[in-house]
């Protein structure tokens, strides 16, 4: 995915499975794994907004630019 | 730096339940402190007691776990001997509304500079789901089978009744806003009260058929409107969510080291200090 700009990184152990990043997300890039916790499902459509980090009440979810990184 | 690097990670993942708002509303508060570039030596966190004062054990600052109604007391304390630090009073609206009411007058009416966030679930959460002065008519809790009769408290006029000097209101699902509000209240010189809608889906959410935590949230989007908005004008049975006031008044401690000084003077007319007269 050469396009891909954004990391969702999740902390599975914190991950309570609310389902709010999964509810909120305006791309629909986070889903609930077959353990009910959050996964980044389609990290190429997420534009960064960090809307799923900052609901998160468990502090599970950071977005990190690979732009960035790279 | 991400509101990671401001808790303490050894108690993590936290005991709130899943989707409790209290979390979110740590979330903001880390990310506003993030953005003053308070260091975490200049900030004491005061907490009473029930699910939102746990917050005062995840934050990495200087932190009092106190009891309950009574944080605003020794967060006072704190002030007066330290007024250089910056105090954070996360309280639930049991906490401070009922419990705790009488202290939050006082500490309004006396402008005394520190930020009081109320966590407003609308119920003691820790307790197993009891109705509070914030609750409200026609809620259903424990101690209201069949629904309460109590109106709520308006957190925000009672606020300014009293004296704050800055009092504002958002919920967990604006969560741009509430690290803004918390960013102007801690900017804020005088008692700034910040009302957040926190949702407790354990508690408040069975006993009210009010969904889980999304649902919640979504609630909160669509029963709100932004202060001066034409859709609150339009509608006015949504709540307010805004700034209800920001004023400049003579803060506490400022009068008090005023009068400090005045008395020292009295007392001793000769003896001269240098600029920087010693504190009372
Ligand atoms: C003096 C005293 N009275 C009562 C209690 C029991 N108690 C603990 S927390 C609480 C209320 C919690 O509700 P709230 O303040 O709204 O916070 P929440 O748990 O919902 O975040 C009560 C009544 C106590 N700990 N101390
Ligand atoms: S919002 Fe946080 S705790 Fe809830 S499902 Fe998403 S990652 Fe997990
Ligand atoms: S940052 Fe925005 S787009 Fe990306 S996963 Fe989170 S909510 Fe979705
Ligand atoms: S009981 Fe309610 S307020 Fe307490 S942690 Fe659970 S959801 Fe949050």
């Amino acid at each position: 995915m050469g396009s891909q700009k954004w990391q969702i990184l999740i902390e599975s152990g914190w991950c309570k499975s609310c389902g709010i990043c999964v509810a909120f997300c305006p791309v629909k890039a986070i889903v609930l794994n077959v353990e009910g916790k959050a996964m980044a499902a389609k990290e190429g459509r997420c534009t960064g907004c960090t809307l799923c980090e900052r609901l998160c009440p468990d502090l599970a979810i950071q977005i990190q630019s690979l732009e960035a990184t790279a | 730096m991400k509101p990671q690097e401001y808790i303490r990670k050894r108690f993590f993942p936290h005991l709130w339940c899943a989707g409790c708002g209290h979390g979110t509303v740590l979330n903001a508060l880390l990310r506003s402190v993030d953005e003053l570039e308070i260091s975490k030596e200049d900030i004491v966190m005061v907490s009473g007691i029930g699910c939102s004062a746990r917050m005062a054990g995840y934050a990495d600052f200087h932190t009092m776990h106190t009891l309950h109604g009574r944080a605003l007391a020794f967060a006072t304390g704190v002030k007066m001997s330290r007024p250089e630090l910056q105090l954070l009073v996360p309280m639930g609206d049991g906490d401070a509304l009922a419990i705790g009411g009488n202290h939050f007058l006082h500490a309004a009416r006396r402008n005394i500079d520190m930020t009081a966030i109320i966590l407003n679930n609308r119920i003691y959460g820790m307790t197993g789901g009891q109705f509070s002065p914030l609750s409200g008519a026609g809620i259903s809790a424990t101690t209201a089978p069949w629904t309460s009769i109590d109106p709520a408290f308006d957190a925000m006029k009672l606020a300014q009744a009293a004296g704050a000097s800055f009092a504002a209101r958002t919920t967990t699902f604006h969560v741009h806003e509430l690290q803004k509000y918390f960013t102007r209240a801690i900017q804020h010189k005088g008692f700034s009260v910040v009302e957040v809608f926190s949702q407790c889906p354990t508690y408040f959410g069975r006993k009210n058929k009010a969904g889980e935590a999304p649902e919640m949230l979504q609630t909160f989007k669509d029963s709100t409107a932004k202060l001066g908005s034409k859709q609150l004008e339009e509608n006015p049975q949504l709540i307010p969510r805004g700034i209800f006031v920001e004023q400049e008044k003579r803060e506490y401690g400022e009068a008090y080291a005023q009068l400090c000084e005045q008395a020292r003077e009295q007392r001793s007319p000769k003896r001269r200090y240098g600029k920087e007269a010693p504190r009372c």
